[in-house]
């Protein structure tokens, strides 16, 4: 599915995510897939969008990328080496360049460190710089993602949401990655603020050339900033393609489900729900190419 | 016609460190019997203690400190704690957007349907038990003979707000509150209990004042919109005319911030951050985000002008010219 030519950035292979269960005591342990045979690729400075209702496994595909959740079988290609693959020591290094931001500003901050010193621990971490280095990076983070170096020694508690994702995404910038896993990184925060951060999504991804997966559950807000899109559906990928052709020709009765079910800021729009059936689902099908880079499970 | 529900300069402030900040200042609505208010707004702008000020459920440090709320011709700020208990669940209703911590986790859903009825002496016991399954069944809860039965923890999140909206409406009240019924919930199930709560809506001859932030939500479900802002309402409208004219700018700004016109491009953003309610400026709220302001929004709050039939709007933009009148 990679794009012709060239590698692409971040090559997911038939990842899949085991968890062990058990509903009782003395039930035997079941298995569950949160994620089953994903594969999909992300062009350097693309933005690709993993949407899916809760459960569907879009958030543990993102943590078994950076390996935060060790997958259970699959390969994840990074600048063309298997992430699966790496030593511990491997792996530490490799994490400069991918980096995750999370989607609620209120718990992913740690309330008892400075902002500055949020922004500052990944250089510490890694051995960036000397003191004075680290500190005028920091400065620069923070005029990077429009936050006041005035307020470089506040807590997080003295910020509102749309500033707390600003230090989170400061963090996340602080080594110069090239991969940011954005795990709804808007969803917790106002209307009026949202469309602030994602501006700044995208202006940060033109200047430093950074690459997205982009998790969400707005369809809206997908359609708006991703090139390319995948669905998910209890842990399987049921469509992905150019985003443009998912929403205006979407294949998978489920996409057409989904997009349905958007509430339309029109008062006039027609309104024709499609209610999701089982039988999409069994038995699952294979991924198969409608059009050229248009995959669907049909 | 007589409005259902006229509330008129509600204001109700919060005692922080001995200052009184108003959450909610001066508001005024009504709603008519059969009509749905969309109350949008973002964090912090009282749209939720409205709510809760309608029930008389704000909690100290905050209360009602002035202001009426007629509900059938009664002022409900008048009542005796007694009879508005009579009043809550049996006539108004409420329901949230947590349906994970909403229902008690120790009682079946069945229990508390009953217990609604009971409280308010509409059923008798083995009525009542009679009653759970007939309104599980108008929520559409599959198999609702067997999951009368259920606990809470073994219906899912879309399972959970059904049961809510059959405990609100068991004891048949004339105004449903629903304070972002479907925020916590996914994009299908969302679409599923919007669609319940409007059969709902004309089943049961409901009025209902539905609370959220999701402009495609009010376009949906709404016929009235009223927008609040900083603990004001700033632009009350029909929703058509909302949406296709909206007058005040801190509405247009939110109209125009979605994404949806041209993708990749920048959204148009309202910059700054929602004011703080104890510092706000002296003039307009909105003022230092907006991008029409001038000089007469620092002097004073904008009082509400009329710009259209049965639509008003809190911004001087909008004050009659001289001569006019």
């Amino acid at each position: 599915m990679a794009s012709a030519g060239d590698v692409p950035l971040l090559d997911v292979r038939h990842l899949t995510k085991e968890f062990q269960q058990r509903h009782g005591l003395w039930q035997p342990r079941a298995v569950m897939r949160a994620v089953h045979d994903v594969s999909f690729t992300i062009d350097e400075g693309q933005t690709f969008g993993l949407v899916g209702e809760s459960g569907s496994g879009k958030t543990t595909t993102g943590r078994c990328i950076l390996r935060l959740i060790e997958p259970t079988s699959g390969e994840v290609w990074f600048r063309g080496e298997n992430v699966l693959g790496y030593s511990r020591e491997q792996l530490r290094r490799a994490r400069r360049h991918m980096q995750i931001v999370f989607q609620d500003p209120y718990s992913s901050l740690n309330p008892r460190m400075r902002a500055r010193q949020i922004v500052e621990e990944p250089l510490v971490i890694h051995k960036q710089g000397s003191r004075q280095q680290r500190r005028d990076r920091v400065a620069e983070l923070f005029g990077l993602v429009g936050l006041d170096p005035m307020h470089l020694e506040r807590y997080p508690h003295q910020f509102s949401g749309g500033q707390r994702q600003r230090i989170g995404l400061a963090r996340a910038l602080a080594l110069n990655p090239s991969l940011i896993i954005a795990d709804e990184p808007v969803s917790a925060l106002d209307v009026s603020i949202q469309a602030q951060v994602v501006n700044l999504l995208m202006d940060l991804q033109q200047r430093l050339r950074l690459t997205y997966l982009f998790i969400a559950h707005d369809l809206r807000l997908v359609e708006h900033i991703c090139a390319r899109v995948a669905v998910m559906y209890r842990g399987r990928i049921v469509e992905l393609g150019p985003t443009a052709r998912l929403f205006t020709a979407p294949q998978h009765p489920y996409t057409r489900a989904l997009l349905s079910a958007v509430p339309v800021p029109d008062p006039d729009a027609v309104r024709r729900r499609i209610p999701i059936q089982e039988e999409w689902f069994e038995p699952a099908l294979p991924l198969r190419e409608v059009t050229p880079g248009h995959w669907a499970a049909v | 016609m007589t409005a259902l529900l006229s509330v008129r300069h509600l204001t109700t402030a919060f005692d922080i460190g001995g200052r009184l900040i108003p959450a909610v200042n001066d508001v005024s609505f009504d709603l008519q019997p059969g009509e749905t208010l969309g109350l949008v707004g973002e964090s912090g702008s009282g749209k939720s203690v409205t709510a809760l000020s309608i029930l008389r459920l704000v909690q100290l440090p905050g209360r009602i400190t002035g202001g009426s709320i007629l509900f059938r011709s009664r002022d409900l700020l008048t009542l005796s704690e007694a009879a508005m208990r009579r009043v809550r669940g049996a006539e108004i209703s409420l329901i949230f957007q947590e349906p994970m911590t909403a229902l008690n986790p120790v009682f079946t859903v069945g229990d508390q349907i009953a217990e609604a009825l009971l409280v308010h002496g509409k059923a008798t016991r083995s009525e009542a038990r009679q009653r759970a399954v007939e309104l599980l069944e108008a929520v559409r809860l599959p198999d609702p003979a067997r999951r009368v039965r259920d606990y809470p923890h073994q219906l899912s999140g879309g399972m959970r707000q059904r049961v809510l909206i059959a405990i609100a409406l068991a004891c048949q009240p004339a105004l449903l509150i629903a304070d972002e019924p479907t925020t916590a919930l996914d994009v299908t199930i969302q679409a599923e209990i919007l669609d319940l709560l409007r059969e709902m809506k004309a089943r049961f001859h409901l009025s209902l004042l539905l609370i959220t932030h999701d402009l495609g939500v009010v376009a949906e479900t709404a016929d009235r919109v009223a927008v609040m802002y900083a603990g004001r309402i700033v632009e009350e409208a029909p929703v058509r005319e909302i949406f296709r004219a909206p007058k005040h700018p801190y509405t247009q700004g939110l109209l125009t911030s979605m994404p949806g016109v041209t993708p990749g491009t920048r959204l148009r953003a309202i910059e700054g951050t929602v004011p703080d309610l104890s510092a706000l400026p002296r003039g307009c709220a909105f003022g230092p985000r907006c991008p029409d302001h001038f000089e007469l929004c620092d002097t004073a709050p904008p009082p509400l002008y009329d710009v259209g039939a049965d639509h008003c709007a809190r911004c001087y933009l909008h004050r009659p010219h001289e001569g006019d009148r």
